[in-house]
């Protein structure tokens, strides 16, 4: 399918033990109505079901909200499971509470960019569309 | 009557002259700053309040006097001329150890109860060498898996002179009983303890989403909890019916009243219905509201939850007895509102939402430090969290009179609106059948999940402010505070007390008592007494969740 007409499509993943979801459902919807397709984990997800749910709904991007702190732990697993099942474009964006000292080693590990509290959902739609690798 | 009527006929005329006179002459040489003035929650406010919008409130029937039905003005006659607040701030993180001392400087600084915040692990009824612990543990609170760390928790504070709040609330049951079971070897009375555990699971369903069992079982174990305490801990308040977490996901002030306190009000359905006495268990039910930016809103947000439980409780449940119809809250400020932006700014809101909090009559008190939106807080942004509430009771006067509001057009007015609002609310979920029946169709958790969308959408028009985010932004802002990191070997020191506990027990006297947590859960029973049994034979906390889910299985949450 040609890019100009395919949407976007992206997973919303909430890994972790945390339940604090009100972020992710407001970027899930903000998405949405920017016109990208969203598919929305559910809470709780290993970053195996993550990666699992990434191939097999064969998005474009991942994003992943973490407030709890394990983000050290958890998104440099998902980044690699992705890699280790080929897909190596898929786009990994992770919102929520990171500390400015974790920013740039989490970039080192594959993830694209970091969007902390106050950023607007335009901003990271903005980013999404302009940053996801075309599709053949 | 009559002569009621002609006032109020006045009052329009008087209204109506200033109106079309020193009004239009104002807007004739300044018109208004925007053609709309909202609330945080998006709540209409007028230009005006006088006592045409208070025409229908009666000061018998709906103000009354502090310490009176329906205790609008609130429960105690004298307001805090008697007791401040309890100055309680939630605190936890890293091991037992750590926030031990955190504890025991807070104690020392004049604050005057404690309140336990546990990891995420915890809350999920997960011991920390559980792989789903991994990167969790000690992060978000305090790591607890049995017994022996709760020993290590409370070890040197004396359970029957400070009181403690447990923010637990899936695996409460096995929290309060760990609880007790320190109490008895500190040799406290069960009968003279007290302290509050969180332990409402309606709210996990619609907002805070850390739920372990489908929602019928999970409300069986919260009557549990409710019967043993009537009983044996008679002074414990067994639930802390939160309105904060729905307030943080999102909800409108009026959300956050009406699912509360219909919340509340499923509670004592459950608790008549399982035989127990209204007059016994009903005035140990507590409430806990947020603290948000909207000054009056909050305000009156207080003001109506204390009036609709008196009446609640005295028309629908026939109560007599004033503890009954009298409602006891905590308030904590909003973490939602605290910004990365600027992180001093949020020491400035965190005042001014603990001065709402205390014009609305709170009990107790949380005040978030200024680091909340970066980390857990350190030892100096938790000192002025502290400090800011001394401020308020000691230096600004406001708590010298009871009720220092009552009476004002605006405030009462706005009681009134948020009172027949949350009525509205009680009348859609009693149509599905009640607060359960409400969770399982998804209708609070939408309601919710749109009223953060819209405010989100408002924020982005730039119709709500938040300071240093969408205005006045700062570009090449400095990192400007330190924060607290906890070291990822808190899990290390976790896994190896779990080891030596497991190690050291007589397990065949944990199996068998975990078998009759299992038994009593089968059987209908309460399963108090059982988990007791358990925790005193440090059974973990993982193995006595899995008991129960061995039983009632695990809930899982539909679409919406």
């Amino acid at each position: 399918m040609d890019n100009s007409t395919r949407k976007i499509r992206v997973l919303v993943a909430k890994p972790g033990l945390d339940g604090h979801d009100r972020g992710a459902k407001v970027i899930a919807r903000a998405l949405r109505d920017a016109g990208m397709e969203v598919i929305y984990t559910g809470l709780r997800q290993t970053p195996e079901m993550i990666a699992a749910a990434a191939l097999q709904e064969d998005v474009d991007a991942v994003g992943v909200s973490i407030l709890s702190g394990a983000h050290n732990t958890l998104c440099p697993r998902i980044v690699s499971l992705l890699r280790e099942q080929g897909m190596t474009d898929t786009l990994v964006v992770l919102g929520g509470i990171v500390p400015q000292e974790d920013i740039a080693k989490l970039k080192e590990q594959g993830v694209a960019e970091i969007f902390l509290p106050g950023t607007s959902t335009q901003e990271i739609a903005t980013f999404i569309r302009e940053n996801v690798k075309p599709r053949e | 009557m009559q002569e009621l009527k002609e006032a109020s006929s006045q009052d329009q005329l008087k209204r109506n002259r200033w109106e079309e006179i020193t009004l239009q002459k104002s807007l004739g040489r300044q018109p208004e700053r925007t053609s709309k003035f909202q609330t945080v929650s998006l709540a209409n406010i007028a230009r005006l309040y006088d006592p045409t919008d208070v025409a229908d409130v009666s000061f018998d029937r709906d103000i009354s006097f502090p310490g009176e039905f329906p205790y609008t003005r609130g429960i105690h006659a004298t307001g805090y001329r008697g007791k401040l607040w309890t100055m309680r701030q939630f605190a936890g993180f890293g091991t037992p150890e750590e926030t031990n001392a955190r504890f025991k400087y807070l104690l020392k600084e004049g604050q005057t109860g404690l309140s336990v915040a546990y990891d995420l692990p915890a809350l999920m009824g997960y011991d920390a060498d559980s792989s789903l612990s991994e990167g969790e543990v000690g992060k978000c609170g305090v790591a607890v898996s049995s017994l022996a760390d709760m020993e290590a928790l409370f070890e040197g504070i004396p359970l029957d002179q400070v009181t403690v709040s447990q923010t637990i609330n899936a695996p409460a049951s096995v929290f309060l009983a760990m609880y007790l079971v320190v109490a008895e070897k500190q040799n406290a009375d069960w009968k003279k303890i007290s302290g509050t555990l969180q332990n409402d699971i309606l709210k996990e369903y619609i907002a805070q989403k850390e739920w372990i069992y489908p929602i019928r079982s999970a409300m069986k174990l919260v009557i549990d909890t409710f019967e043993f305490c009537t009983n044996h801990v008679p002074r414990y308040n067994p639930i802390s019916v939160s309105g904060y977490h729905i307030r943080e996901a999102g909800a409108t002030a009026l959300q956050e009243l009406a699912f509360t306190l219909r919340d509340g009000i499923e509670y004592v359905d459950w608790g008549m219905r399982a035989g127990l006495d209204l007059e016994r268990f009903v005035p140990r039910i507590s409430f806990f509201f947020n603290a948000h930016n909207d000054f009056f809103e909050e305000i009156a947000k207080y003001r109506a939850a204390r009036r609709i439980w008196a009446r609640v409780m005295r028309d629908q449940f026939g109560a007599v007895n004033e503890r009954v119809m009298q409602m006891r809250f905590h308030t904590q400020t909003a973490g939602v509102s605290l910004t990365v932006q600027q992180p001093l700014n949020n020491i400035v809101r965190v005042a001014i939402q603990a001065l709402a909090g205390v014009l609305g009559g709170t009990q107790s008190l949380h005040t978030d430090a200024y680091d909340e939106a970066l980390a857990l807080p350190t030892d100096r942004a938790a000192l002025i969290a502290l400090r800011t509430q001394q401020i308020i009771a000691e230096e600004t006067g406001v708590a010298n009179t009871a009720d220092p509001l009552g009476g004002s057009y605006f405030v009462e007015a706005l009681t009134t609106e948020m009172e027949q609002g949350a009525l509205d609310y009680f009348d859609r979920i009693d149509a599905m059948g009640g607060m359960v029946e409400a969770v399982e169709k998804g209708f609070p958790q939408r309601e919710v999940q749109d009223s953060a969308y819209q405010y989100q959408k408002a924020l982005e028009r730039g119709e709500q402010t938040i300071v240093g985010v969408n205005k006045y932004a700062m570009a090449d802002e400095l990192q400007e505070v330190p924060i607290l990191v906890i070291d990822e070997n808190v899990r290390n020191h976790q896994v190896e007390r779990l080891e030596r506990t497991r190690a050291q027990r007589d397990n065949s006297a944990v199996e068998r008592t975990l078998d009759a947590v299992r038994k009593a859960a089968q059987r209908g029973d309460n399963t108090m007494p059982a988990t007791i049994d358990a925790v005193r034979e440090y059974a973990t906390l993982g193995e006595i969740c899995s008991a129960l889910r061995d039983v009632y299985g695990i809930y899982e949450e539909p679409a919406i």
